[in-house]
C-alpha cells in the first residue's frame, strides 16, 4: 500500500451509544479520491456498518454533506489530497442537526422550513396554465437564476451560528429559496411569504455573519439574498411612512412588516 | 412589537455603518493626524466656528454622531443576545442599547445647537 491518511469518523448508533464518538480508519491517499471515496472504501473494506448519505457523486444531489475538520463540505467535492499534510482528517455529521446514525442527519426540521416559505409559483391572476405558458425574458430569468441553483445540501445551516443559537431561525437556504420565487416575474406570492420572512425568526434573525455564502457549493449567496430582502423591507417601511397609500403595493413586493 | 420595529432599526444600523465606515475615518485622519502633525495647515478656530454656524453643518454633525450610535446599539444588542445568550433580557437590552443611542443623539443636538 502506498501513502495513506487517517480518518477520524464520528460514529453513533442510537440503540447503543449515548453520544457520538470518534473511530479512526486508515485509508489509501489517492490523488483522485474525495472524502466520499474514503467513506465508500471504509464501508466496502473495513466496516460495513458505517452509515452516510450519498447519491450522485458529482455535487448535484446535495446529500453527502459532512463536517470535514470542522468545516461543512460536500463529501463528493472535497479531495483527500487537500488534507495530505494533516495527521488526521475528522469527518463528522453536519453541525446543528439531530443525528440519525453515524454521519446521517435528521432533515425533517429543514424540510419543514423550506415548505414554510411556500417555494412554488403563486399565481391566481392572469391566464390559466392550459392557455399557455408564462413567458419570461432572459433578463427576468437572470434575476433569480443563481438563487435557483440550491441543491438543499444544508451546508449553509451548519455554517450559520444563528442556526446554532436559535432553532426557530428559518435559515439561509429557505430564505434564499423564498427570494428565488419572489424575484420570479411569474410569481405573485411575495406578500404571502412576508409573514415568514419579515419576522425576527426570518430575515431579522440574520446578523450577517456571511458564512452561509462562503460554504455554499453552488454560489447561491444566501447572505446576499437576505441582505437584499432587508434593504427592500426597510425601504418599504419608510415608503409606507411617507406615503401610506403606497404601502400596500410595496409590501406586496418587499414584505415590509410595518403594522 | 419586535416585528414592526426591526425594519427601521436595521435601516439605522446599516446607514450608521456606512457613516462609521466612510465618514468618521475622514474626521479622525484630518483632526487626529493631518492637522496636529502639520501635514496640512489647520483651519483657524474662527473659520471652523463659521462653518459650524451653518445649520447644514449642524445637521451633518448630529448625523455623524447619531447614526453610528444606532449602529452600535444594534450590534451590541445582538452581541449580547448571541454572545452572552441573554435573549430573555430582551426588553432591558433593547432599552439600554437604543436608549443609549437616543440619549447620545439628544446630547449631540444640544451641544451642536449651542454653538452660536
Ligand atoms: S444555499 Fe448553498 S449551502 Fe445552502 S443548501 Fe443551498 S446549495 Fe447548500
Ligand atoms: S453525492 Fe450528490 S452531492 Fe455529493
Amino acid at each position: 500500500m502506498g501513502e495513506s491518511i487517517v480518518l477520524e469518523i464520528a460514529r453513533y448508533s442510537p440503540e447503543r451509544d449515548a453520544e457520538p464518538h470518534l473511530e479512526t480508519y486508515e485509508v489509501p491517499l489517492r490523488k483522485e479520491w474525495v472524502v466520499l471515496d474514503a467513506l465508500n472504501h471504509i464501508k466496502d473494506k473495513i466496516d460495513g456498518s458505517l452509515t452516510y448519505r450519498w447519491s450522485c457523486r458529482m455535487g448535484i444531489c446535495g446529500s453527502c454533506g459532512v463536517m470535514v475538520n470542522g468545516e461543512p463540505k460536500l463529501g463528493c467535492a472535497t479531495f483527500l489530497s487537500s488534507y495530505a499534510g494533516r495527521k488526521r482528517v475528522r469527518v463528522e455529521p453536519l453541525r446543528y442537526f439531530p443525528i440519525v446514525r453515524d454521519l446521517v442527519t435528521e432533515l425533517g426540521d429543514f424540510l419543514a422550513k423550506l415548505k414554510k416559505v411556500k417555494p412554488w409559483l403563486i399565481r391566481t391572476d392572469g391566464p390559466l396554465l392550459r392557455e399557455g405558458e408564462y413567458l419570461q425574458t432572459p433578463e427576468q430569468l437572470d434575476d433569480y437564476r443563481q438563487l435557483s441553483m440550491c441543491i438543499n445540501c444544508t451546508l449553509c445551516y451548519s455554517a450559520c451560528p444563528v442556526v446554532g443559537l436559535d432553532a426557530l431561525f428559518v435559515g439561509p437556504a429557505a430564505i434564499a429559496l423564498a427570494q428565488r420565487y419572489n424575484k420570479d416575474s411569474r410569481d405573485r406570492g411575495a406578500k404571502e411569504r412576508t409573514l415568514i420572512l419579515a419576522h425576527p425568526d426570518g430575515i431579522w434573525g440574520c446578523t450577517f455573519v456571511g458564512e452561509c455564502t462562503r460554504v455554499c457549493p453552488q454560489h447561491v449567496d444566501p447572505a446576499g439574498a437576505i441582505q437584499q430582502y432587508k434593504v427592500g423591507s426597510a425601504l418599504a417601511w419608510f415608503e409606507g411612512l411617507i406615503m401610506p397609500k403606497k404601502r400596500r403595493k410595496t409590501e406586496d413586493r418587499h414584505g415590509a412588516a410595518a403594522d | 412589537m419586535l416585528r414592526s420595529n426591526e425594519a427601521p432599526l436595521w435601516a439605522l444600523f446599516s446607514t450608521g455603518g456606512v457613516v462609521a465606515a466612510f465618514l468618521i475615518p475622514v474626521h479622525l485622519v484630518l483632526f487626529g493626524l493631518v492637522f496636529p502633525l502639520g501635514w496640512l495647515r489647520p483651519p483657524t478656530y474662527e473659520h471652523l466656528l463659521g462653518i459650524l454656524r451653518n445649520p447644514l453643518a449642524k445637521i451633518y454633525l448630529v448625523t455623524l454622531c447619531s447614526l453610528p450610535l444606532f449602529h452600535w446599539a444594534h450590534r451590541f444588542r445582538y452581541t449580547l443576545y448571541d454572545g452572552l445568550k441573554v435573549k430573555h433580557l430582551n426588553e432591558l437590552i433593547f432599552a439600554f442599547c437604543y436608549g443609549g443611542a437616543a440619549i447620545g443623539t439628544v446630547l449631540a443636538v444640544y451641544l451642536v445647537w449651542r454653538i452660536s
